[in-house]
């Protein structure tokens, strides 16, 4: 029988180094690690390098908490408002380097390193100063058809974070709804930390072995947290808490702001039981909506 | 608002639904095009599907508001949720119709940027491309939305994060540059499209606005119809009232449109 992966958050974010490069927030606004990237916060893990497609919020907190000092990513702000304050605030003062990328070019790096080759070609890219600025990407002619394309160098994080609706203790899980680079983060990383909304019997997970899409064999550990992506939404969970999203933007626009957000929201709540109970909101969805049985057989 | 009564953004969204065709296969990013399309395949393109990076795939309008492309309501009853590289791969293989696009600076070529700008303090950091380079790329053609504001119209935009036509003519093949570019911009005040050489040009204004005011605020003499097409500039349609019932139905409390 294998082993049980299972740890509590806090143990499981305790195995992620200060330096390490961390993959995040990859199935874009859905399914945000926010609970363990808080934990990350509370931990003061630093000198992180962060690496995702559209990061939404989280990035900018944990830029907020200053323990970043390289971003990886297509875009970094707030879905609901623009800006992310704090992002913009440490790329003007010199504070963060940032490597600019398209989504498909971070899809790409992830998906060379999940593979296990060293780029991928694409026709995008070409004619934008995303490429033009870039010391990563090059440009090659195809061998076959001679036509010109831009190669995306892998990329492999050291660590994976993302959150799933359940999970086997070994960390064979469940996930369903919107992907974005979900797969490819986890194949593509060293060691990959699955957050879930329920641990469950290993048997629920093989009932329906179609929707495993992350198998326990790439997973480091697993950690059990409900409301783990709040504010953002979990498929079939609870939906997007827009109101903490504008409440954030018009709090974090100085860093007074956001030590004292971060003070509210995180380093005053020491888990995501105490975190959830100051969300007032019934965020679950209105109407359940539960898909056709599938049968396998044998 | 009562009445026949409409915001610049109201009339963005009708403009912007007018450019899906039926059968189309748009690619949708957030806010307005997000409505638009809900629009379009609730009235002159039911057959028209919608795709998003996140991976969504949708051919009917979400049940319930969107404040984002993964908000509950988008992956309910959707066609599919798959993942990024299957959508950027149909965008790469040349699948995609129309893609939608935004900006801080527009240039004459349709060139975007959305990554920084430059101020009298010194630059300003924006949140980036996401997916708009890709969009911009390997769209067979793109249209624009943006707010009608002086300093997004730029002789040369500080950073060419989605290419648009280039410097004209034929860049984009010459630069191996995939999809067709832009082929329409429009704004709070006006409709755009882009000539045989890939230049800006004034097709529409909206109602009530002067032709003055908006060329006033090009830093470049702007062409219009009657020197590419020979014929004058028209007034945009404004929304219809079954029209803007829908976009107040997706939009209740306008968000994003008021």
């Amino acid at each position: 029988m294998p082993q049980s992966k299972v740890r509590d958050l806090s143990a499981a974010v305790d195995l992620i180094d200060s330096g390490s490069s961390v993959a995040l927030g990859l199935a874009l606004e859905h399914a945000i690690p926010f609970a363990a990237g808080h934990e990350l916060i509370r931990q003061g893990t630093d000198d992180l390098t962060l690496v995702g497609p559209i990061s939404d919020l989280l990035f900018d907190q944990l830029i907020g908490a200053e323990l970043v000092e390289t971003v990886r990513a297509a875009w970094v702000g707030n879905v609901s408002t623009g800006t992310g304050y704090n992002f913009r605030r440490a790329v003007e003062e010199g504070n963060l380097d940032v490597e600019n990328h398209s989504n498909f070019s971070v899809a790409l790096s992830l998906k060379a390193g999940a593979m296990g080759v060293p780029y991928l070609p694409t026709r995008s890219l070409l004619g934008s100063d995303v490429f033009a600025e870039s010391e990563r990407f090059r440009e090659a002619e195809d061998p076959y058809s001679g036509d010109r394309l831009a190669l995306v160098p892998a990329i492999r994080p050291d660590w994976s974070i993302v959150h799933v609706q359940r999970a086997s203790p070994y960390g064979d899980a469940h996930f369903w709804g919107n992907s974005g680079v979900t797969f490819e983060g986890v194949d593509a990383a060293t060691e990959t930390l699955v957050v879930a909304e329920e641990i469950v019997d290993p048997a629920v997970i093989k009932s329906d072995p179609s929707r495993t899409t992350i198998t326990g064999d790439s997973v480091t550990a697993v950690a059990e947290v409900p409301y783990g992506c709040h504010p953002s939404p979990l498929a079939g969970r609870y939906n997007r808490d827009n109101e903490h999203y504008v409440d954030y933007a018009e709090r974090t626009t100085d860093r007074a702001g956001t030590a004292e957000w971060l003070d509210e929201w995180v380093h005053s709540v020491p888990n995501r039981e105490a975190y959830m109970e100051r969300v007032e909101k019934d965020l679950r969805p209105t109407e359940r909506t539960v898909a056709a049985e599938v049968e396998y057989g044998r | 608002m009562d009445g026949d009564a409409y915001t610049d953004r109201e009339l963005m969204v009708a403009a912007a639904a007018r450019e899906i065709d039926d059968g189309d296969v748009a690619f949708v990013g957030m806010r307005l095009p997000l409505i638009a399309f809900q629009v379009a395949v609730s009235t002159h393109a039911s057959n028209a599907r919608s795709v998003f990076e996140s991976g969504v795939v949708r051919d009917t309008p979400a049940d319930g508001f969107l404040h984002t492309m993964c908000d509950l309501p988008n992956l309910d009853r959707a066609v599919s949720t798959t993942s990024m590289i299957d959508i950027m791969s149909r965008l790469q293989r040349g699948d995609i119709d129309v893609g939608f696009l935004g900006g801080a600076e527009i240039d004459r070529y349709g060139n975007l940027n959305t990554t920084r700008v430059a101020s009298d303090s010194g630059s300003v950091r924006l949140p980036g491309s996401g997916g708009a380079c890709d969009i911009a790329c390997l769209s067979q053609r793109t249209v624009v939305l943006m707010a009608h504001e002086p300093r997004r119209f730029v002789r040369d935009v500080t950073y060419n994060t989605s290419p648009g036509h280039g410097d004209g003519g034929d860049w984009r093949e010459r630069e191996s540059v995939a999809g067709g570019g832009p082929d329409a911009l429009v704004t709070t005040k006006a409709t755009f499209g882009f000539d045989d050489g890939g230049e800006l040009y004034l097709e529409s204004l909206h109602p009530g606005v002067d032709f003055d005011d908006v060329v006033a605020d090009f830093p470049w003499d702007l062409r219009t119809a009657a020197d590419v097409t020979g014929e004058s500039v028209d007034r945009t349609d404004p929304p219809s009232r079954p029209v803007l019932d829908l976009i107040r139905e997706f939009d209740p409390d306008g968000f994003w449109t008021r």
